[in-house]
């Protein structure tokens, strides 16, 4: 057992439980509602074991259907994004991201926040879609997927600096 | 054979990936399929316990509300009471459809959402309380949903604030059907659709539900008409109507237990295979 280990599932844990008890009860102007239960995601060691990470986020995803009476929505949407997590660190990190470890919860710079607005821009979209599964909601779709990412990449910001362990 | 194996290992990763969205993504599909139960659903010991601690915090903060709900219900059944022409006659029970046809279950709303096109809730009682899928749930105010799902302790309602529901429903005045359901937009308006263009509709007129479901009693109040526009491909009516009851804020709700509802499904379904 290593401490990155108990860290995740320290996470995990700790994650979901905010997410349901107090993010889903938030619904600004009756349908925004932010997900940051997705950091444990993006927070997600760079160089850990993948197949760890798409179980994990599956299950984190199924864990959310479950309270949200949502069938795999959230399953899906995590899924994608974990699958896709070493692409999106490519494209704001640049090819060398392996090799320097790269801290998330750390000073907030560019690459990080655009790695960031990636992730919670797919997860977001994906789960809208799946959530309507109409295409006559389209346009309410998109105003949903934009202003919850707003809304999450705000409270997933706060909550980085609020984690951040002091270095000083 | 080796061959194969390497292939497995090496592409590991995406073999786990597309197995698990493809679990995903029949979990999806499985879910927005009409009227068939999910096989995730917040009816369980663990969602359901949780929203039960988590409600037994929050229903303080609106007992003022629920407090007066009660109240005006008892007002309401008081002066059906006081208003009877004669009040020592018992009313008659109804001799051709047998006696007294639904039975009421008290549950407590214990987690409520209306943000998404397909809304649940969560009610603390199950099938050990003797709740079934198919029953109705109503309040003081009016319809609530109809059981979807059911555990030992809970169970999950679709909200008629939900795209998949549809209820038989009618004008009061002049016993016009159609069908509710909810174009997902507004939490306090629901459609009715399908009535015909002879029927006489009118601004501020009652909806109730109809007696062709099973589900509902006749009468069961939804809403008053505020909004009426013509269909012009199917010439029918679409009625906007706004609820009496507040989707956004549910207390105490009753669930009714229709004795032969059973029944009457047994013989649908004898009716159907033959």
């Amino acid at each position: 057992m290593n401490s990155t280990l108990l860290i995740n599932i320290f996470r995990f844990i700790l994650l979901l439980a905010v997410q349901i008890i107090i993010f889903n009860n938030m619904n600004f102007l009756g349908y925004v509602s932010p997900f940051p239960y997705i950091l444990f995601i993006i927070l997600y060691p760079v160089n850990a074991n993948r197949s760890g990470l798409l179980l994990a986020s599956f299950f984190i995803g199924v864990v959310m259907d479950m309270f949200s009476n949502s069938g795999g929505v959230h399953a899906t949407a995590c899924l994608v994004l974990a699958y896709y997590r070493p692409y999106l660190f490519k494209f704001s990190f640049g090819l060398s991201y392996e090799y320097q470890t790269v801290k998330l919860n750390d000073v907030l710079t560019p690459e990080r926040f655009t790695f960031i607005l990636l992730s919670v821009v797919i997860h977001h979209f994906i789960l809208f879609t799946l959530e309507a599964f109409q295409v006559t909601f389209f346009s309410d779709i998109l105003l949903r997927a934009l202003l919850s990412t707003i809304f999450t990449i705000i409270i997933c910001i706060v909550i980085i600096y609020l984690i951040k362990p002091n270095k000083r | 054979m080796q061959q194969i194996f390497n292939f497995i290992f090496k592409n590991s990763n995406r073999l786990l990936f597309l197995l698990l969205l493809g679990i995903s993504l029949s979990l999806t599909i499985q879910s927005h399929s009409f009227h068939r139960s999910k096989i995730i659903s917040s009816a369980n010991f663990l969602s359901g316990g949780v929203y039960e601690k988590i409600n037994s915090v929050s229903e303080y903060l609106n007992l003022k509300t629920q407090n007066e709900a009660l109240v005006l219900e008892n007002a309401k059944l008081k002066s059906l009471l006081f208003n009877r022409k004669d009040t020592t006659v018992v009313a008659k029970l109804d001799s051709i459809k047998g006696v007294a046809p639904k039975d009421i279950l008290v549950s407590k709303v214990i987690h409520n959402s209306y943000n998404v096109h397909e809304n649940y809730l969560t009610l603390n009682s199950g099938s050990n309380q003797g709740v079934k899928p198919d029953m109705g749930v109503i309040n003081s105010l009016g319809i609530v949903g109809v059981i979807d799902d059911t555990s030992p302790n809970y169970s999950t309602v679709i909200s008629i604030l939900n795209t998949k529901s549809i209820i038989n429903a009618k004008i009061k005045k002049s016993n016009h059907f159609g069908s509710l359901i909810w174009n997902g937009k507004s939490t306090g308006f629901v459609q009715l659709i399908d009535v015909p263009r002879l029927a006489a509709v009118r601004k501020g007129d009652t909806i109730v539900t109809g007696g062709q479901s099973v589900i509902f009693p006749e009468n069961i109040n939804i809403g008053t008409i505020d909004k009426i526009e013509i269909d012009n491909q199917t010439h029918y009516y679409t009625i906007t109507v706004k609820l009496f009851n507040d989707m956004t804020n549910l207390g105490h709700v009753y669930i009714l237990k229709g004795k032969n509802q059973e029944e009457i499904y047994n013989l649908e379904k004898k009716e159907k295979d033959e």
